[in-house]
């Protein structure tokens, strides 16, 4: 196997093709005209996948640019597959160019020098983008530094059908109790999926009196006391837990169809307008809404990156671009689409532009973003992977 | 003359597709297993994967969770084919469940598991029907059903699909035993249906179906999509541990993720070493059982059972598909309605296109394998026929061998390999890993009825003059049309149900229905599973339809033809 | 040239063990029956002819045909006919096709044609071209799978037990045909049979085997 590693790097070509320059755009967009980007992005999600289908289309016909998904269960699986091919010498023309991607993963793709860039502020549409007003340059407190660009907000809400609880909660805490008083009726994804670990921090950060901690790297010294209040709360929520905790949903939209059967009357949702564009596609029923926490929930935003061994980057920061424009964060939004944040800056884009996004009907289970209140920042993507790998040891091998 | 050149060569090309990935497959898991990764800078040999496996706290649980789930599988799907042969082969209720084994067994694992989930679950369409006017239900039981711990849904998820598959191969082994003079003669000496089968074919048949129930068990505890979609994950089994631990994106559980496979090798051996004890222990109690002379008083009760447990069998499957195209079409449906508010084509106009596009590449896929499967497999069989080559029992096992060692453990070092030597993705390759699947059944399948054509008819070809070739393609293949067909359709069906090989040896950029439909059962969408479950189970079950109905079609004046 | 079919020092054993070893000789239009307990080795003796030996079976010894040596030829290539007990009709072809198959390559559509229903009428069977081969008695089948062999001009007929699945009736009336025709086109005709009948009405010479020790 190693004489096969060493033979493939010498057959490989020394370096074929230089990158393209993300600020010569017109070179950008006549290298991109032709190329087909292998967008891996998960693929659990019917509504996600029928909004990049239609990116694909766009792109194609403004830039002739192919665009097809690879639909993943594990956005890990396609970090796997780049650091996989690093290994065995592909440098060139990898499988993947373009990674729908959060924290933790591109805090570990960053680290081993997997990405290409710095590409995203350079990309056209970056000028429309909200730098001062969203956390768009970071990326659970890891600066993005260009390696990623963002296409959509998200915030944890609540979803609840009111038909049997007819009341919002305020706090965790509150939730806590409401569990006990109504067992088996609400559940969280299984960590280490990504939904189900934001559920974790939002304990955490919500039952801390001081969650500044979070914002800095986890150190062995801090982490056990600094979380031991999370672990209690579990350990009473966990046995009023959906199937008393011995099994959780696989995902976030797992639990719609739960709720749909009412079997659960409240779960959570990193997307706020994920409830009614559920509730348009017959997936929930009418009388469920959404709520935020009295102190806020976490918030972070979505980006795309691309692994330095694409070998369609131009074509690929076509689609990142195109995926920041007004069209397509106008369509993100609208909830029979998506339902996702914006991450433009409405006094950036013209009047005309904005008036598509004012012409937007929310949904009947979507906040105003008065209503979403105060964004809470994600916490360092270190306590992520040590809360979903512990939290695996305390509940996930033990029933 | 160039066929006598080439002949020759085919039975070996065809070990070499089957077993070269399962051996270079194995090589590939072997070295990081033991801390030899030198593109990661790891060179071993070290123990250390084997520790940090070992101290993963949900080892135990999902070391026993694929034992017993493989086990419990292969005896329960065992137990029932054995008693329903023993107390119905020859009546109408066995003819009837024949009709529907070729159906049976073309719908694909991962949707007769989606269909048992839809049906069993608390909020599932056994519960609605009977909710609220018999269970007093208005909202669904907090049941812990599918995805318990102990894995006893997926064993059932296993088992609805295994009992077919046994009834196929015992329906071929008993054509080879002579049951009907021994269950004369047994019954004429009192003793019951059952009792008299079981003392008198039973030891006959087993030794004709034992390489298929290995199958079975190794399967059973291997098995991926599954276990996915019906078993725990508190911890889930071992199978799906390894491939997680494959995917993580710190390299260091590759490593790890090798050692649980050459664990979950060690595992599959193990079992099948005590499995082969465990026969003769059942040989020796059988063997006194039979001594004891007992008639078999509960007979009828036992066979009750057996027709009951296989009818329900084959119920789960077929009520799982009609619950999943229920959902296909469904608008709002809640609990405890029996239908959905409204049927709507909305879902399938959503997913429609996608669909599509999935099943042109599982078309393509199982196309391109089935038919080299094919030519592969004829080849061997004429090379067999005219030169002689013989596959003795041990070359069974070489047969066999592809199915027996885990998928676990050699796809993943596959994966590894192929990435080494740059043929890493695409479906080139995904074909030729699904190629090491589809050819022993294949073989498996139409080496019977090619063997038993009757050689006589290519003396008389010969002697009128027709050269081998000619005798081939003229004669032996029309006549053998219908198995040629029925062949195909369980290479296609093989290749159309491939989750593992796709997904790892693809790199995710091979979308086929089974991967799309896996990928997709960790979202819930019950619209969308619906609609590709559906498809999926369309695209394994037409090529079945087709076999039965072509040769009607073709040979409707061929009166010699319809039965064989 | 020596016309006719000649066996020269054929021996035939299985794993080692001698089954059978003769020498004769088939003059065009004769019957030679070769008679024998079943096991003995008749049919095999038959395959070697044909060139169809199993692989479990060695043989030493020549085969002539008009004076050609045949032994190494391949079986199609041989000229030797053969009819089995079973009529052994191609399922999937109709009686014309079945013929056709026979038939040797050359002519004009319209003459193969021509040759097919000649041949059916030759026996009684004018019209049968279009028939499915499975919907035919017994004896027409028989009639059938003799004219197919005959079409393909074989230098040499043998029989493998050619009558014994017929009825009494049929039996001699199909045996007088098979013999007419082969002895009309001069062939050298070498049967086996276990039938005594059958070998008596052939009027030829007749071998009996007796198993080797």
């Amino acid at each position: 196997m190693k004489h096969l590693a060493i033979l493939a790097a010498l057959i490989a070509p020394v370096s074929a093709f230089a990158d393209p320059n993300p600020a010569d755009w017109d070179a950008v967009k006549a290298e991109a005209a032709g190329q087909t980007v292998y967008w891996n992005a998960w693929g659990g999600s019917t509504t996600t996948n029928d909004f990049l289908a239609w990116v694909g289309s766009r792109v194609a016909e403004d830039y002739g640019v192919t665009l097809e998904h690879v639909k993943l269960t594990d956005t890990a699986d396609a970090v796997t597959r780049v650091l996989a091919e690093k290994q065995a010498g592909e440098d060139d023309d990898g499988a993947i160019d373009m990674i729908w991607i959060n924290g933790a993963n591109f805090a570990a793709m960053k680290e081993a020098d997997l990405l290409f860039g710095p590409y995203a502020e350079q990309l056209p549409n970056w000028a429309v983008v909200d730098v001062a007003g969203k956390t768009v340059q970071t990326d659970f407190t890891v600066p993005t530094d260009g390696y990623e660009s963002p296409w959509a907000m998200a915030q944890v809400v609540f979803v609840h059908d009111t038909a049997d609880m007819p009341n919002d909660i305020g706090s965790m805490a509150e939730l806590l109790e409401w569990a006990q008083a109504n067992p088996g009726r609400f559940s969280y994804p299984q960590p280490p999926d990504f939904l189900g670990t934001t559920f974790l921090k939002q304990v955490l950060v919500d039952i801390l009196p001081d969650p500044s901690v979070l914002s800095a790297e986890v150190t062995d010294d801090n982490y056990a006391e600094v979380t031991a209040p999370l672990w209690a709360y579990l350990d009473e929520l966990t046995p009023n837990l959906w199937r008393e905790g011995k099994a959780y949903p696989a995902t976030g939209t797992a639990m719609f169809p739960l709720i749909a059967d009412d079997e659960l009357d409240l779960s959570i949702s990193f997307s706020p307008g994920a409830a009614s564009t559920a509730i348009a596609n017959f997936e929930l029923p009418d009388t469920v809404r959404t709520f935020v926490l009295d102190k806020g929930t976490i918030g972070n935003a979505s980006f795309v990156t691309i692994p330095y061994n694409s070998g369609s980057k131009a074509g690929a920061m076509v689609v990142a671009n195109f995926l920041m424009s007004p069209e397509a964060q106008a369509r993100a939004q609208d909830p029979a689409i998506l339902g996702y944040g914006t991450v433009l800056d409405m006094e950036a884009i013209t009047a005309e532009e904005r008036a598509v996004f004012d012409g937007l009907e929310l949904g009947i289970a979507t906040l105003t973003p008065a209503e979403l209140g105060t964004v809470q920042a994600e916490p360092h993507p270190s306590w992520a992977t040590r809360l979903a790998d512990d939290w695996a040891d305390r509940y996930g091998v033990s029933q | 003359m160039k066929t006598r050149r080439l002949l020759p060569i085919l039975p070996v090309l065809t070990l070499l597709a089957m077993l070269g990935p399962v051996v270079a497959g194995l090589y590939g898991t072997a070295l990081p297993a033991f801390g030899h990764l030198p593109a990661a800078g790891l060179t071993g040999p070290s123990l250390n994967p084997f520790f940090e496996l070992f101290d993963w706290a949900g080892l135990p649980r999902a070391v026993m969770l694929s034992l017993g789930v493989g086990v419990g599988a292969t005896v329960i799907a065992l137990t029932i084919v054995m008693l329903l042969t023993a107390g119905w082969s020859g009546t109408r209720a066995f003819r009837f469940l024949e009709c529907l084994l070729s159906p049976l067994l073309s719908v694909p694992h991962a949707a007769a598991a989606f269909g048992l989930a839809f049906l069993i679950t608390p909020s599932g369409w056994i519960s609605r029907a009977l909710s609220p006017a018999v269970t007093g239900w208005d909202r669904p039981p907090d049941l812990l059903i599918v995805q318990d711990p102990l894995g006893l849904t997926m064993m059932a998820g296993l088992v609805i699909k295994e009992v077919p598959f046994l009834l196929l191969i015992t329906l071929a082994a008993l054509g080879q035993a002579d049951t009907t003079r021994s269950m004369a003669v047994a019954q004429a000496l009192g003793y019951g249906r059952v009792t008299g089968w079981l003392k008198t074919v039973f030891p006959r048949v087993y030794a004709q179906i034992r390489l298929a129930v290995y199958v079975v068990l190794a399967y059973s505890m291997s098995v991926v999509d599954v276990a996915v979609i019906l078993g725990p994950n508190t911890p889930p089994s071992l199978s799906v541990y390894i491939v997680r631990l494959m995917s993580d994106p710190d390299l260091a559980m590759r490593l790890q993720g090798a050692a649980a496979a050459l664990l979950q090798l060690g595992l599959v051996i193990g079992a099948l070493i005590i499995w082969r004890i465990g026969e003769v222990v059942v040989a020796a109690l059988g063997l006194r059982w039979i001594m004891a002379g007992h008639r078999g008083k509960i007979d009828p009760v036992v066979g009750a059972f057996a027709l009951l447990a296989s009818g329900a069998c084959a119920f789960a499957v077929v009520v799982g598909i009609v619950v999943l195209g229920v959902w296909s079409f469904a608008g709002f449906w809640s609990f405890p309605d029996f239908l959905p508010d409204q049927f709507t084509l909305r879902n399938w106009m959503r997913f429609g296109p996608n669909t599509l596009a999935a099943l042109g590449e599982t078309a393509l896929i199982a196309g391109c394998v089935t038919l080299v499967a094919l030519v592969l497999t004829i080849g061997c069989l004429e090379a067999e026929y005219r030169h002689g080559l013989t596959l003795s029992q041990r070359g069974m096992w070489l047969l066999y061998l592809p199915l027996l060692v885990p998928q676990t453990a050699f796809l993943p070092g596959l994966q590894t390999l192929m990435l080494n030597i740059g043929a890493d993705v695409g479906r080139v390759p995904v074909m030729l890993a699904h190629l090491v699947f589809v050819l022993p059944y294949v073989f498996l399948s139409l080496a019977d009825p090619f063997r038993a054509w009757d050689a006589r008819m290519g003396t008389i070809a010969n002697a009128l003059g027709a050269r081998p070739d000619r005798v081939l393609w003229a004669v032996r293949l029309p006549m053998l049309l219908r198995p040629i067909l029925t062949a195909m359709a369980v290479g296609l069906s093989v290749s159309v149900g491939q989750y593992l090989a796709t997904l790892l040896i693809g790199g995710g950029r091979v979308a086929t229905l089974t991967t799309e439909a896996v990928a997709l059962a960790s979202g819930g969408d019950r619209r969308a599973i619906g609609v590709y479950g559906l498809m999926q189970t369309g695209a394994a079950l037409v090529p079945f339809t087709l076999a039965l109905i072509v040769p009607a079609i073709v040979w409707r004046n061929r009166k010699g033809l319809r039965h064989g | 040239m020596v016309k006719g079919l000649t066996l020269g020092n054929v021996a035939i054993s299985k794993g080692g063990t001698p089954l059978l070893s003769l020498s004769a000789t088939v003059a065009p239009g004769e019957v030679l029956s070769i008679m024998g307990p079943s096991g003995v080795g008749k049919s095999t003796l038959l395959a070697f002819v044909t060139g169809t030996l199993a692989p479990v079976f060695s043989a030493s010894g020549s085969v002539h045909l008009d004076g050609q040596d045949i032994t190494h030829t391949p079986p199609h290539q041989r000229r030797v006919g053969i009819l089995f007990q079973d009529d052994l009709l191609f399922p999937h072809l109709s009686v014309g096709a079945n013929l056709a198959f026979g038939l040797q390559v050359g002519g004009t559509k319209q003459e193969r044609l021509a040759k097919i229903n000649a041949a059916l009428t030759e026996v009684g069977l004018e019209g049968f071209a279009n028939r499915d081969p499975a919907t035919l008695s017994g004896g027409q089948k028989a009639r059938v799978a003799l004219m197919r062999m005959l079409l393909s001009e074989p230098s040499a007929l043998l029989l493998d037990e050619p009558f014994s699945r017929l009825d009494s009736a049929l039996r001699a009336q199909v045996r007088e045909l098979v013999f007419a025709r082969a002895s009309a086109r001069g062939l050298p005709v070498l049967m086996v049979t276990h039938d005594a009948e059958d070998a008596a009405a052939a009027g030829g010479e007749i071998i009996t085997l007796t198993p080797i020790q």
